[in-house]
């Protein structure tokens, strides 16, 4: 198994057997129930269609959230141990240590969404919907998902405590989700500029209403790419520190 | 082994590290020894590839640490002062993440495993959570994963501080047990451990090598006078008699000891105390200890890293 492999078994071993995650875990899946019972299935009489797409919007946004207590810890609640030594005198590369721990958590993430599938299964009893539409609803979920835990492993790259890092991912991500409002009151081209930029309006409404644009894949990959690339550099920054 | 020169690390307009040169062979044991804020543990952070020195060449095994930074960590095994270990993993678990990292052939693992347990003495909890381990196992964890991977230099920070004196005495037998088959480097401010165990000292102060040699080069020299306690069993005026026969003897104070001994403070040249023990046994006393005078050692240190001698505010 290689090092990086070994870095990300861990690491969801540690989010497995420590409150936290446990905490993350209840706390998303009772809002998910939660939001699904008042918003997606109140308010009168709805196609299954409409219902999905309103829960894969709930699912997205406490998605975004559950990334910022699970990356806090990814590199500056190592830094806190003392453990990041036992990483950095390895004969292991700076973006495996980064990698590793992104992969560790995005399973997390992924199983945490994958256990609100009893949701759509509801709908599925009561109604009917397309397994293409599930399918993009949760993939594009999961892109969001990893691009927010990979904003958040960069701030976790920054800061020595975890309760700043946890911040500036909070930070970080509003921004990127208010971008489509700055690109409303700013003139071309930087509103196109904005607008692209937004992490979830134009980006994730494609997946939750069932479609699935390369451009939105290459954007959330690119998000993930950019800030991992950012992470590394700041961890191998802190060599000369 | 290592070959460190003129090695400097600037950090915010201040240099923990500063021109600091020396060279040390293979299989040899070698301490740092300095004040807290000395630059021990930047030294050793630079040796084990986790900082990158600002000027100057350090080199492990031929290898490059800012070049071939990737080489130098195989052939490291490394523990800061507080152990790099994973709590909520048990001890065995954690020996295995560590060989994983330090690539460790998988059919082999087990065997390692079961081979530094044994040497660090931790059978007995290999199953065991880390959490619930107290601070000496835990000491004793971080070395054996320092060691899982059989590296050629093994460095160690600090790796008797915080213990209590019986984990003391463990930590040096397993030190004394890395001797040979590893070359060690390790920092401590405690003279009296770091002198048992090294065959070369390097004192540090204000991040600069102030003394390098053996420990009886630095600190027992055949031109250093030194104070020798003896705890005899006989009369005092026997003791004095026998003292007053021996050429060398600067100075002598005699006075009771505890049940019934006779302690003997005597201000001798440090390649006199074989002749010493000698005069003291042939004058039929009773020889229960011979030893350094504790405080002397500390004072000898601080003369060296021109520290004031008297009270530290």
């Amino acid at each position: 198994m290689t090092a990086l492999w070994l870095i990300a078994r861990r690491e969801l071993m540690a989010i497995l057997r420590s409150p936290l995650g446990f905490v993350v875990a209840a706390l998303v899946l009772a809002a998910d129930g939660l939001l699904f019972h008042t918003r997606a299935l109140g308010g009168g009489e709805k196609y299954s269609t409409e219902v999905l797409t309103q829960f894969f919007f709930d699912l997205s946004g406490l998605t975004m959230i559950a990334s910022i207590p699970l990356s806090m810890r990814l590199l500056a609640g190592e830094r806190q141990r003392g453990t990041l030594t036992l990483l950095l005198t390895s004969p292991i590369k700076d973006y495996q240590i980064i990698l590793g721990k992104f992969f560790g958590a995005l399973a997390f993430l992924c199983l945490l969404t994958l256990l609100t599938l009893y949701l759509p299964a509801l709908i599925v009893i009561h109604g009917k919907i397309s397994i293409g539409h599930l399918c993009a609803g949760y993939l594009g979920t999961m892109l969001l998902g990893a691009a927010c835990l990979a904003i958040g492993i960069f701030s976790s790259a920054l800061s020595k405590s975890q309760i700043i890092a946890a911040f500036l991912t909070a930070f970080a991500l509003m921004a990127m989700v208010l971008f489509w409002l700055v690109a409303k009151v700013t003139e071309a081209p930087l509103d196109d500029v904005f607008m692209y930029l937004a992490l979830h309006n134009i980006h994730f409404e494609t997946f939750r209403t069932g479609k699935i644009h390369l451009r939105d894949v290459v954007y959330y990959l690119s998000v993930c790419g950019f800030f991992l690339f950012a992470a590394t550099r700041v961890l191998e920054s802190r060599r000369w520190r | 082994m290592i070959q460190c020169e003129r090695l400097t690390k600037l950090f915010r307009g201040v240099r923990p590290v500063d021109d600091v040169s020396f060279e040390t062979r293979a299989g040899e044991c070698v301490g740092l020894l300095g004040l807290n804020g000395a630059g021990k543990t930047t030294l050793l952070r630079m040796i084990s590839a986790v900082l990158t020195p600002t000027s100057g060449q350090l080199s492990i095994a031929g290898a490059d640490v800012t070049e071939e930074a990737h080489s130098v960590r195989r052939q490291i095994g490394y523990l800061p002062e507080n152990p790099p270990v994973y709590g909520e993993m048990t001890v065995e678990g954690f020996l295995a993440f560590a060989a994983g990292l330090r690539r460790v052939p998988r059919g082999r693992v087990a065997e390692r495993i079961a081979r530094v347990g044994a040497q660090c003495q931790l059978e007995g909890v290999l199953h065991r959570r880390i959490e619930h381990l107290s601070f000496g196992y835990r000491k004793r964890v971080g070395i054996a994963q320092a060691i899982i991977h059989q590296p050629a230099l093994v460095i160690l920070d600090e790796p008797i501080a915080g213990l209590d004196p019986a984990q003391i005495v463990s930590i040096r037998e397993l030190l004394l047990s890395l001797k040979g088959t590893h070359t060690v480097i390790l920092s401590s401010h405690m003279l009296g451990e770091i002198g048992q165990l090294c065959d070369q000292l390097l004192v540090m102060h204000l991040g600069r090598v102030v003394a390098c040699g053996a420990p009886t080069e630095l600190f027992g020299s055949p031109e250093h006078t030194i104070t020798v306690v003896a705890t005899l069993g006989g009369r005092r005026e026997r003791v004095v008699q026998a003292l007053e026969q021996l050429d060398g003897v600067l100075q002598t104070e005699v006075s009771a000891g505890e049940n019934n001994t006779v302690k003997a403070e005597v201000k001798i040249a440090a390649d006199k105390r074989p002749e010493l023990s000698r005069t003291l046994i042939e004058a039929g006393l009773d020889l229960f200890d011979l030893q350094q005078k504790r405080d002397e050692l500390e004072t000898l240190f601080l003369r060296l890293t021109g520290e004031p001698t008297g009270e530290r505010s």
